[in-house]
């Protein structure tokens, strides 16, 4: 059994609130520049210039990339050979995530009741996804959720008849419906199978790839980049003012399903797709 | 992108029936923030015949809730939120005088109507290009609603903040425009 102190947990979780908004990947990054090779139209052109030179800034100032920090969104693979020192696990989680928009100035965008709307001061809840997994060590994965894009963002239960064609079908309108709103060029994470609320939580879950990875699956790999082409063709660009750039990538996590569904959920991220990840 | 106009708050008609969806404007002097809340305080105010918190006649307001400042700035990085959720608000805001928004996303066809028939104009800037646009920021105090946190109405002193105009007073939007222009089909 290894041990891990509750501090470490939580001043882990501090800082990757702060690098996550405030450094944007490599990925991400290079994705923008290829999107400049890319686009035709002259606005999304500047649009992209102008995301460009943004993460410089906030790179440089430590200045969040967007003032939309988000809802911390913490994923965590916990060793069944660990226990924390100290505290409990989620309780460092949730004092990390405080500590990071506290002391790393981040805007408090979380409301303690969805209809009487009164901000929490700090940010929390986070919410957290732990998988139990065997080892001796602690991974944290820290993801910054934005509004804009979540608000565009959709479970449906399709029926099993609708197969492939009804899965790209939906991804691609829930797209075009989405328009300027979820600030594109967008990231769009799909959700295939598991339960009503299983898929939603994998659509967030493809948030976390690489910009630029393949599926290990081939087929998904082929749905994947047929996705993405038929969302460029869509005209929206970068920030929906039109143009060639719609959409970077499309990732797509599938799960075993009942003979009875087809769940499929679309998770929109808008262009900071944000997170960092540390082990412990 | 063409040549960049410039335009100074508070807008006259004059400067409105200038502007055309498409656009790239710098705005210099003097925006509000305001976000949901703050415009449900406002137009509850104005249902109420309440004086505004700022003078509205020619004003412009921005969509925003923008991160804390660090000490020794101004303010925190601060990007356009989505403007459809203040649609319900903008057209009464627009009756009592006010002239431009700043915000991203498409606008209601009642708020594009209000554009037409009140002459104002909807710009949109970059979302998510907070880090940049907190740069053409100079000054910004909280005016009214300091409850509200992120939300509350500020002040701000902006010099060449970068806009595209998206709605003009003739009904154009470019949002519609521009994806048309680009759209494949099959």
């Amino acid at each position: 059994m290894r041990t891990i102190p509750f501090e470490k947990i939580r001043d882990t979780v501090a800082r990757l609130c702060v690098e996550a908004n405030c450094i944007l990947g490599d990925d991400v990054i290079s994705a923008f520049k290829k999107g400049l090779e890319m686009e035709e139209s002259p606005t999304g052109k500047e649009i992209l210039r102008q995301l460009l030179e943004n993460q410089e800034i906030a790179r440089k100032e430590m200045m969040p990339i967007c003032q939309d920090t988000g809802w911390a969104v913490v994923w965590v693979e916990i060793g069944s050979g660990v226990r924390v020192e100290g505290g409990e696990l989620y309780d460092a989680i949730q004092e990390g995530v405080a500590k990071g928009y506290t002391e790393g100035y981040l805007r408090k965008s979380i409301v303690s009741d969805p209809l009487r709307r009164k901000n929490t001061g700090n940010n929390t809840p986070a919410i957290i996804y732990t998988d139990i997994v065997p080892g001796d060590k602690l991974k944290i994965v820290v993801q910054p959720k934005g509004g804009g894009s979540e608000n565009m963002s959709e479970v449906r239960m399709l029926s099993a008849a609708d197969g492939a064609f009804g899965i790209k079908r939906f991804v691609i309108d829930r797209v075009e419906r989405s328009q300027a709103n979820p600030c594109p060029p967008v990231i769009v994470g799909v959700g295939i199978g598991g339960t009503f609320e299983k898929c939603a939580m994998l659509a967030k879950k493809a948030l976390l790839r690489e910009i630029g990875s393949t599926h290990p699956d081939p087929f998904y790999a082929e749905m994947e980049k047929e996705l993405l082409d038929e969302i460029n063709k869509l005209g929206i660009g970068p920030q929906g003012l039109g143009g060639r750039v719609t959409a970077l990538a499309v990732f797509i996590e599938a799960f075993p399903c009942h003979i009875a569904t087809m769940p499929c959920a679309v998770n929109i991220n808008c262009h900071a797709q944000r997170h960092k990840t540390a082990i412990l | 992108m063409g040549e960049i106009k410039s335009v100074r708050t508070p807008l006259t008609d004059e400067v409105v029936k200038s502007l055309r969806a498409g656009d790239a404007v710098e705005i210099t002097g003097l925006i509000y923030t305001a976000r949901d809340l703050a415009h449900k305080r406002l137009t509850e105010s104005l249902q109420k015949g309440e004086n505004l918190p700022f003078n509205i006649m020619g004003a412009v307001i921005y969509y925003v809730g923008p991160s804390p400042a660090k000490p020794g700035r101004v303010i925190g990085s601060c990007g356009p939120t989505t403007s459809y959720r203040m649609d319900v608000y903008t057209p009464s805001l627009l009756a009592a005088g006010l002239k431009g928004m700043i915000g991203k996303g498409n606008r209601s066809p009642e708020v594009i109507e209000a554009l037409k028939r009140y002459c104002g104009v909807y710009f949109a800037a970059v979302g998510g290009a907070a880090a940049l646009l907190a740069q053409r920021v100079r000054a910004a105090r909280v005016v009214a609603y300091d409850d509200l946190g992120p939300e509350a109405l500020q002040e701000l002193e902006v010099e060449n903040f970068p806009v595209i105009v998206v709605n003009d007073c003739y009904g154009a939007d470019l949002y519609k425009e521009g994806v048309r222009r680009y759209k494949r089909e099959g």
